[in-house]
């Protein structure tokens, strides 16, 4: 059985926290220079050259590319060969992100409470996702999530005759009444199946592929591409301003599920899309 | 794409009246942060008819809340926040003389109403754009509730900050009509 102090999460985590924050990914700019050839609003030409200068400016004064530097989400699979040493895995993630943080003059942006609202100070917990895989490695992904997108986000328990034209109105739906709030242009991670809270948790995993890579499987593939084709016919286009930008991917996971159920999960990610991983 | 206009704070009804929506603006003067916490505290003071911590006539209000400067810097990163969650708030704010908000997102009739009832302004600003927006912040200084921390009310002096006219005092929306502009038919 391997190995692993858990003071090397800490400092993987610290790291990524910082570099999350402030180096926007190439999958993101790549997607910004396809919409600005293509869209025809000139506000929302104008907002994503901003977009793009401020990845610039973000990336050489090592400052975030958003004030919102989220909530720590981290996915952690752990191998089931794989013994952690030299502390608590929760707190060494949680140090991190505490170190990371503070270091990197991030926002602290979590209360301790949701009703008495008063804030931790250093963004802790993060909220840690846990899954055991064959071997004896970690692969520890860290998504900051933002609060604006987050929150327009929705679930929805349909009926199984609803089926697949029920997905695509509930989706639809949650973009339109979205609309400029959730900072677009966005990346729509969906999640059908499985059980209330799995499907929550496939539209937050989904916004972890690089933004506008396909499902492996051919149908939800074509069901990516006619859904993102879809929600930027709804003209919300880049902040709300109007235009055909309004997103950057739809990216959906499925899950089995019971034979009475159709879950589906809207989880909205704006353009600040962050998130890095590390195997250790 | 026209030239932006320069404002600059504090604004008068007639600089109000001028602006429309798709309006591209560049504010300079100072501005004063705030986002739900300390709108709370604010509303709780005008309605028991207490001091606030500065007198909103003619100001603009800005809904970010900005991540800590690092050292020998003025601020962090700074852009908008969602406006929605001060809609509770804005109405009062606006009958007590403020003229101007700068956020991102829709809002509420109520405060689109109380825009024109009281000729006052909401300008968009690019979400996501904190380090960009930043570096026009010239100052900041905390003036109210600092136990609130990012949510505390700050003094910022910017030049030519970047926004766009969403709510007008004519009644006009921005996100209404920009969005039935390039919706498919």
């Amino acid at each position: 059985m391997r190995e692993l102090d858990v003071s090397l999460i800490t400092q993987a985590l610290k790291r990524m926290a910082i570099e999350a924050n402030t180096e926007l990914g190439d999958d993101v700019l790549c997607a910004f220079d396809k919409a600005l050839a293509i869209e025809p609003s000139d506000t929302g030409r104008d907002v994503l050259e901003q977009l793009k200068l401020n990845a610039s400016i973000a990336s050489e004064n090592k400052m975030p590319l958003c004030q919102d530097t989220g909530v720590a989400v981290v996915f952690a699979e752990v191998g089931q060969d794989l013994h952690f040493v030299g502390g608590d895995l929760n707190e060494a993630i949680d140090e991190g992100v505490r170190q990371g943080y503070a270091e990197g003059y991030l926002r602290k942006s979590i209360v301790r409470d949701p009703l008495n609202r008063v804030n931790t100070g250093d963004n802790t917990p993060a909220i840690i996702h846990i899954t055991v895989v064959p071997g004896d490695k970690l692969k520890l992904t860290l998504a900051p999530k933002g609060g604006g997108s987050e929150n327009m986000s929705g679930i929805a328990m349909l009926k199984p005759a609803d089926g697949v034209e029920g997905v695509k109105a509930f989706v639809l739906e949650c973009v339109s009444v979205a609309g400029p709030n959730p900072c677009p242009p966005i990346i729509v991670g969906v999640g059908v199946g499985g059980t209330f809270e799995i499907a929550a948790l496939l539209a937050k995993k989904s916004l972890l592929r690089p933004v506008g890579e396909h499902n492996s499987d051919p149908y939800y593939a074509a069901l990516e591409a006619e859904l993102q084709e879809e929600v930027n016919k709804l003209g919300i286009g880049p902040m709300g301003m109007g235009g055909v930008t309004t997103s950057l991917g739809v990216h959906i996971e499925y899950h089995p599920c019971h034979i009475a159920s159709l879950p589906v999960a809207v989880n909205i990610q704006c353009h600040s899309a962050r998130h890095k991983e590390v195997e250790l | 794409m026209s030239d932006p206009i320069r404002l600059t704070t504090p604004f008068s009804d007639a600089d109000v009246e001028k602006l429309k929506i798709g309006d591209r603006v560049l504010i300079s003067g100072v501005i004063y942060t705030a986002r739900d916490a300390a709108h709370a505290r604010l509303v709780e003071l005008i309605e028991k008819g207490e001091a606030l911590p500065f007198d909103p006539a003619g100001q603009v209000i800005y809904f970010v809340g900005p991540t800590p400067p690092k050292p020998g810097k003025v601020i962090g990163s700074a852009g908008p926040t969602t406006s929605y969650r001060m809609d509770p708030y804005s109405p009062t704010m606006i009958e007590q003389g403020l003229k101007g908000m700068i956020g991102k997102g829709k809002r509420s009739d109520e405060v689109k109403a109380a825009l024109k009832e009281h000729k006052a302004v909401y300008f968009g600003a690019t979400g996501g754009a904190g380090a960009l927006i930043s570096l026009c912040i010239k100052s900041a200084q905390v003036i109210a509730y600092d136990d609130l921390g990012p949510e505390a009310i700050r003094k910022l002096t910017v030049e030519d900050f970047p926004a766009t006219v969403v709510n007008d005092c004519h009644g006009g929306d921005l996100y209404m009509e920009g969005r039935k502009q390039y919706a498919a038919k």
